[in-house]
């Protein structure tokens, strides 16, 4: 309620302002009997955010210094032996806090307190009304000064624009930001965990046991990524096996042989499956697919594990069917008409055309999206997470149960908040490892899509 | 006349009567293969869309039930002999506040303490007189988070001690397993959930209509809850996902719409812009369970923002969905003819006016699409939220963004790890059906509005 009544009062300031700059500029216009440079909302807009911008920059300013200066004056009202040890300090803090907010507190308040609290409470109000006089000084000296520069010369519209373009680019950077933000952090946490683990056996290990990281330091587990790159491979390569022919068919009987209407039903259609969260798909692994293949596999005399790879990757596969055929669907719509009429008239069939012709001239752009499938099916989590079965071995049975990076990187960070075991930190380590798999795949299919872009265009 | 055929300039060739009977020859060959790429494709795509059909008629037919709960309804006693409690404490002008809470607290401990199984026990007896001698097989029928609710009744109005209400109970989860056949009826005893009198009585009192299949509120009104799975509900993980949306709606949107302006409209072309660009692309397809681990070492290890609150999963998810916002912003502003652009810089407007003027106000339904398609996707992600904290088991609505949460795509994960397997399995789906309503409700928005609302040129 509070802060409404605040943002309010803001907001009212701020509408007077502008009102006031728009109407100087009109009325400067008016006694010198010139044009000014800018249209009035710009000179409105400019006394806004000199008001605005130096006032704010203050008040984050205090909000950032001002609870740890108050807080270290009323520490000097507490005794030496209070003060000094930590576990009585914060619970007479709270204590303090609690007494001057009115609340009040249980059993005896000693003197201190009590004078400590009276203390805070008279500090609070001055720092408030402090920082509210000198935000509302700040606003208005700032005003005045845009106000003084106002003239027939002066540029406001350049100079508002600026301010736009400036808060444009910033938006930009939180992009790289987040790359850079990404790959800081993940790579710092990463050499933590080398400083336990030596990258050679995390890299080239073929025992996954990480063990508890309550055990110590002393009986430090196995970190091999072998069997988790193996697990991740292994789905991938199923995953690949369903989606890719069953994506790259429905792309090329969509957008060669669908008449229009068909193409508007079952286009949409397709892609509801892209947009079903994974977590979605994890269930219906777990508890449709899964049992359904064990029991064939027992129908078959195999045997078939309800999580395994094979289920994991059919489930992803058909994750990934709609991101293939729309890239692919993308793509081979981008082959020029002007082929397909050269190979009919040739006397070739659709069928021959799409094989001979469309598709080997569309392949990079196919390929492109191969990858980006790929990249897709290795960073996915929560499908394998459910589904997988979570043992991390190296075995070449696709019905046997595996675990893969990305299992791996929930089950050791999960709940977990220490960041000191190698326990936790090699989820760190193996998210570089995601990270730079995923980036290369990417990349380079980025760069194969883009450069067949511009061979037809 | 003589035909071309019969010119000598032709006699070195294979006589053209002999090719027309190779083309002839294969002609059927090559319209069977036709035949046969053509419903490939078509079978692609039917088996793509009956993926779909089986996927949701899965989770209908596992979910749909679980909206219907055994739930009785029964003249609840409020005796005074087992509520002994004191009056309901006020706030004396000479306490302080924390005395009053003191006391409000202890009466509350009272009112918590009183043996609400006996209270249960008695109103189960009136309709089944055999429950008066069988203390536990009368209080397992009923679910135990119930006695909360009749001590929120007698909390919430005091006065209702010494009266009859009629009060409608959801009855335990092993009564709803075993009234829907979830359960094998034939299972030797000591393998059932319920006792023999247990299973009785529920026959008994399901065919009087004392316990009938009500639609579960519960499932939308209560909270998570391990004690008591058949009250067990997903408001604190609906209000921790709105919570999160709306921060992805606020930070996400602004953010990539201005980016986008930047990069489409103002950005010069340079190795930077490059770079930017390949990196958003990049961004976009880095697996999401990255962001988790940049959420986890950024905002919790750096920042200390607390663990499982919905502030940490708003903002990773906003970084998470950004680039696909900007993705969106840039098609629909390049949507936008240039001649509008043109014309405005024609008549003098600045490039900045341009835009904001003229270009954006037309690209605005685009953008409002792609924002809304990727908040439906930031609702569903689930792997980032776990490295966050968010698995957390939370039973509390969280009132701010800073509060323990969990979210509903979390609590899907959670639900279908609960050992009580065949209560959970329906549950789960039933929450993963709220989960895509919301989500194809959203989606249809963005094609209700891109219909209604965009410009084709």
């Amino acid at each position: 309620m509070n802060t409404l009544i605040v943002i309010a009062v803001i907001l009212i300031v701020l509408s007077l302002v502008y009102q006031w700059g728009a109407s100087t500029s009109r009325s400067v216009a008016r006694s010198a009997g010139v044009k000014m440079h800018s249209r009035p909302v710009y000179y409105g807009l400019l006394l806004v955010l000199w008001c605005a911008i130096p006032a704010a920059v203050v008040y984050v300013l205090y909000s950032l210094f001002a609870p740890t200066i108050i807080n270290s004056m009323i520490l000097s009202y507490l005794p030496a032996d209070v003060a000094g040890d930590p576990q009585a300090r914060v619970s007479a803090m709270s204590r303090i806090q609690n007494l001057a907010s009115g609340f009040g507190a249980l059993g005896d308040v000693p003197d201190y307190e009590r004078q400590a609290a009276r203390a805070l409470t008279s500090l609070r109000w001055t720092a408030n009304l402090a920082i509210v006089a000198l935000v509302a000084v700040v606003g208005v000296l700032g005003t005045l000064f845009a106000r003084s520069r106002i003239g027939p010369e002066y540029r406001a519209r350049n100079r508002v624009e600026w301010a736009i373009k400036a808060l444009l680019i910033t938006c930009s950077a939180i992009a790289i930001l987040t790359t850079v933000g990404i790959v800081l952090s993940v790579l710092s946490e990463a050499l933590r965990f080398f400083t336990f683990v030596n990258p050679i056996d995390f890299f080239f290990g073929t025992v996954w046991n990480p063990r508890f990281s309550s055990t110590g330091s002393g009986g430090q587990g196995d970190f091999g990524l072998l069997p988790l790159l193996w697990g991740t491979i292994m789905i991938t390569i199923i995953a690949m096996l369903v989606a890719v022919p069953v994506g790259l068919m429905a792309a090329i009987y969509l957008s060669e042989y669908a008449g229009a209407k068909f193409r508007f039903i079952s286009k949409p259609l397709l892609e509801v499956l892209a947009g079903i969260p994974t977590i979605v798909y994890g269930f219906f692994a777990l508890v449709t697919v899964g049992p359904f293949f064990s029991g064939i596999g027992a129908a078959l005399g195999l045997d078939v594990q309800a999580t395994s790879a094979f289920t994991a990757g059919i489930v992803m596969g058909i994750m990934i069917i709609p991101f293939v055929s729309s890239l692919s669907d993308d793509i081979i719509s981008q082959v020029p008409q002007t082929m397909r009429d050269g190979s009919y008239g040739l006397g070739a069939t659709r069928s021959e055309t799409i094989r001979k012709v469309i598709l080997p001239a569309a392949l990079p752009g196919i390929v492109g999206a191969f990858l980006l499938a790929v990249s897709r099916a290795v960073g996915e989590t929560m499908i394998v997470v459910l589904a997988a079965g979570n043992s991390p071995v190296l075995t070449a049975n696709p019905f046997e149960a595996v675990s893969t990076v990305t299992v791996t990187i929930v089950n050791q960070l999960t709940g977990d908040t220490d960041f000191a075991s190698p326990q936790s930190l090699v989820a760190f380590a193996l998210g570089l490892t995601l990270f730079v798999i995923t980036l290369c795949l990417n990349v380079v299919a980025i760069y194969i899509v883009k450069k067949y872009r511009e061979q037809y265009e | 006349m003589a035909s071309t055929a019969e010119t000598p300039a032709l006699a070195g060739a294979p006589s053209p009567r002999s090719n027309r009977d190779v083309v002839e020859q294969n002609l059927a060959r090559r319209h069977r293969n036709e035949a046969i790429f053509r419903f490939t494709g078509l079978g692609a795509i039917l088996v793509g869309i009956a993926l779909v059909g089986v996927l949701f008629g899965s989770i209908l037919i596992k979910g749909v039930p679980a909206f219907t709960q055994a739930t009785m309804t029964l003249e609840v006693d409020f005796d005074p002999e087992i509520i002994n409690i004191p009056e309901r404490p006020v706030l004396q002008a000479s306490q302080s506040v924390a005395e009053y809470e003191q006391a409000l607290l202890s009466w509350r401990r009272r009112l918590a303490f009183v043996n609400w199984n006996k209270v249960i026990q008695a109103s189960l007896a009136k309709v089944l007189p055999a429950a008066a001698d069988n203390a536990r097989d009368a209080a397992g029928m009923i679910a135990s988070g119930e006695r909360i609710k009749l001590r929120d009744m007698v909390e919430a109005d005091p006065s209702i001690v010494g009266t009859t209400q009629a009060v409608s109970l959801v009855a335990a989860a092993n009564v709803d397993v075993w009234l829907k056949g979830n359960i094998d009826r034939t299972l030797p005893q000591h393998m059932q959930q319920l006792s023999k009198l247990q299973q009785e009585w529920s026959d008994e009192l399901y065919q009087r209509g004392v316990i009938s299949m009500a639609f579960s509120t519960a499932l939308f009104t209560n909270v998570d809850s391990r004690s008591s799975p058949a009250t067990a509900g997903l408001l604190g993980a609906i209000v921790g996902s709105v919570m999160m949306m709306l921060i992805v709606l606020v930070v996400a949107v602004p953010i990539g719409v201005m980016a986008a302006i930047y990069l489409e409209e103002f950005a010069p072309k340079n190795r930077l812009t490059d770079l930017i660009e390949v990196n958003i692309n990049n961004l976009a397809a880095v697996p999401s369970i990255v962001f988790g681990l940049l959420g986890a070492a950024v905002f919790i290890n750096f920042l200390g923002l607390p663990l499982s609150a919905p502030i940490v999963g708003g903002l990773v998810l906003s970084l998470m969905t950004l680039p696909t916002v900007i993705i969106a912003s840039r098609a629909s502003l390049r949507a936008v003819p240039p001649s509008i652009r043109q014309a405005a810089l024609g008549v003098g407007a600045s490039p900045m006016q341009a835009m904001f003027h003229h270009t954006l106000p037309l690209a605005v339904p685009g953008m409002l699409t792609g924002a809304i398609i990727g908040v439906a996707q930031a609702l569903g992600e689930t792997a980032p939220l776990l490295l966050i904290g968010m698995n957390a088991f939370v039973a509390s609505v969280p009132s701010t963004p800073m509060e323990q949460s969990s979210a509903l795509p979390v609590q899907i994960y959670l639900w279908q790890g609960n050992e009580l397997r065949n209560f959970f399995e329906a549950r789960t789906s039933a929450a993963i059906i709220v989960l895509l309503a919301v989500m194809i409700t959203l989606n249809a928005l963005a094609i209700f509005l891109r219909n209604r609302f965009e410009r084709r040129w």
